[in-house]
């Protein structure tokens, strides 16, 4: 349990990475790094692809990074539509990326392909909690 | 060259908006016309490969619906789902089935009925064709993703929103020529360029229409093939290949990874190169998504896709006609049945029966068919 408090609309109640949400609720937006064989995964993982292992210990991505692309929508699915217009941006923090909204308070003709961006953690009023881009 | 399999029958109903009838109906529409296309009886096909994303249906599990139907009990059934590629996985089923020894004659069927829920709906299902823990919360849908590829693309080569709209042009202008197609209208440039924004910088016109529609291939082993069909079209190659379904696990942007590898395969299987294609049907359920197919398939290196369109070599006269029966731009997409669509088109061609959009003496047809976007791939080369 746990899971369900992603996002302003959650899809998956039950998952083993739903740790990832009492990160979030730290202010902290973690990823999983497998300890047997080091590899890094965003979304984080339980299962390590790489090795077969599950002994995953989470890490904070922090620091900048840069705009890979985004797109401002003008249109929601069923359940996003008080939500319209947003602007969706996948950012690189060096080797991971991340797909997540940018901030309403920035302008979308400010946005520039390999802009510098941070995350931000934001708590919804209902209790929900995700995360998205401002400048950096 | 293999020349193991071949397609014997093609057929595919009028794709539209609101389809009054049922999905059986539907499916039976597309499947008339290939049986009589192929002149062969129900007691001669061995299995059927129903393919559909049925979340858009009531009915569950369809393919025995649809099998009943065509009547085509008590021979076995198989349901593939591959989003919008469904159907060119389905092919690639029956092409196991046949190669394998397993049936002479298989069916391969793909509908869809987009109509029965709203457009929105229709995206929110969309939406969850994407990573439903880590994307979807975000408020994903299928013309964002495609956005983002789009402004790469421009990012990396210069790419320009009028390159796109010229796609869009080329579509429409064939679009006209297709009974079967939902949008049978002309698109200028100008009407393209100043289209509302759907999710930048895609703009309406950049997008195809959900439609509801079938197709149906009809495949045989190449001894029966020689023994009932007076035209086979076999298939010379063919590849498929996977990208993760969540794009922050891609490596790039600008083009797709999973319709590269598929070329790839079915250019080595095939032993033809993009030089050798006369005429192809790429996945263009956005402009962006084919001018991304021109350099996958090896029709232009990387980043010289925009220089195709604006020299009109994608065009029927010029080097390498893509998309001449208009493409999903102008007949619509209705996921299951899409990828049929395009084969039916190819073949056709293949057999010089293409009416107004026959490219003189096309031998060599190729079908790139993509699902969700970049996560399957598949490629497909047909000959004489």
């Amino acid at each position: 349990m746990g899971f369900e408090r992603f996002g302003s609309k959650s899809f998956t109640s039950q998952a083993k990475v739903a740790e990832f949400v009492d990160y979030l609720d730290k202010g902290e937006l973690a990823y999983t790094k497998c300890r047997t064989c080091s590899q890094a995964y965003f979304p984080p993982r339980a299962d390590c692809a790489n090795c077969l292992g599950n002994d995953m210990e989470w890490k904070a991505i922090e620091g900048s990074g840069t705009i890979a692309t985004f797109t401002h929508t003008m249109y929601a699915p069923t359940g996003f539509e008080a939500e319209a217009p947003y602007t969706i941006v996948v950012a690189e923090f060096g080797d991971i990326k991340v797909l997540g909204r940018m901030s309403k308070s920035v302008p979308v003709e400010t946005l520039k392909v390999g802009m510098p961006v941070k995350v931000e953690i934001v708590k919804l009023p209902d209790g929900q909690v995700t995360y998205e881009f401002l400048p950096a | 060259m293999p020349k193991d399999v071949a397609v014997i029958g093609v057929g595919q109903s009028a794709f539209v908006r609101g389809y009054q009838g049922s999905i059986r109906e539907l499916a039976f529409e597309a499947f008339r016309e290939a049986m009589q296309d192929a002149a062969i009886s129900v007691k001669d096909v061995g299995a059927s490969v129903v393919c559909s994303a049925p979340e858009y249906d009531k009915q569950r599990t369809p393919s025995g619906l649809i099998a009943e139907y065509l009547g085509l009990n008590p021979q076995p059934t198989f349901l593939v789902e591959n989003v919008c590629s469904s159907s060119t996985s389905g092919l690639r089923v029956a092409y196991s089935l046949i190669k394998s020894g397993l049936h002479d004659v298989v069916v391969v069927l793909g509908f869809q009925k987009m109509s029965e829920i709203t457009s929105a709906d229709s995206q929110e299902r969309m939406g969850r064709g994407a990573d439903i823990m880590f994307e979807s919360p975000f408020g994903t849908l299928m013309p964002a993703y495609y956005a983002m590829h789009a402004r790469r693309h421009f990012h990396e080569y210069g790419t320009t929103e009028e390159d796109l709209a010229l796609i869009r042009v080329k579509a429409a202008s064939y679009g006209v020529l297709n009974e079967k197609a939902v949008y049978r209208k002309p698109v200028t440039l100008e009407q393209a360029m100043e289209a509302g924004p759907v999710c930048s910088p895609l703009k309406v016109f950049d997008c195809c229409a959900n439609a509801d529609g079938a197709s149906c291939i009809i495949m045989a082993s190449a001894d029966k093939a020689k023994e009932i069909s007076k035209e086979p079209v076999y298939i010379l190659g063919l590849g498929a290949a996977t990208a993760p379904m969540n794009v922050t696990g891609r490596t790039t942007f600008s083009g797709l990874d999973c319709a590269r590898l598929a070329a790839k395969e079915a250019y080595e299987m095939a032993g033809v190169g993009p030089q050798d294609i006369d005429v192809a049907e790429v996945h263009d359920c956005f402009t962006i998504a084919e001018m991304m197919a021109y350099e996958a398939l090896g029709f232009a290196e990387p980043g010289k896709g925009p220089e195709l369109i604006r020299n009109r070599e994608t065009y029927k006269e010029g080097k390498i006609p893509v998309n001449v029966d208009g493409g999903l731009l102008s007949k619509g997409h209705p996921i299951g049945a899409t990828g049929g669509s395009q084969v039916r088109t190819i073949v056709l061609q293949l057999r010089d029966k293409a009416g107004a959009i026959q490219v003189p003496g096309a031998e060599i047809g190729l079908v790139h068919n993509i699902g969700g976007v970049g996560i399957y791939g598949n490629v497909i080369i047909f000959g004489r």
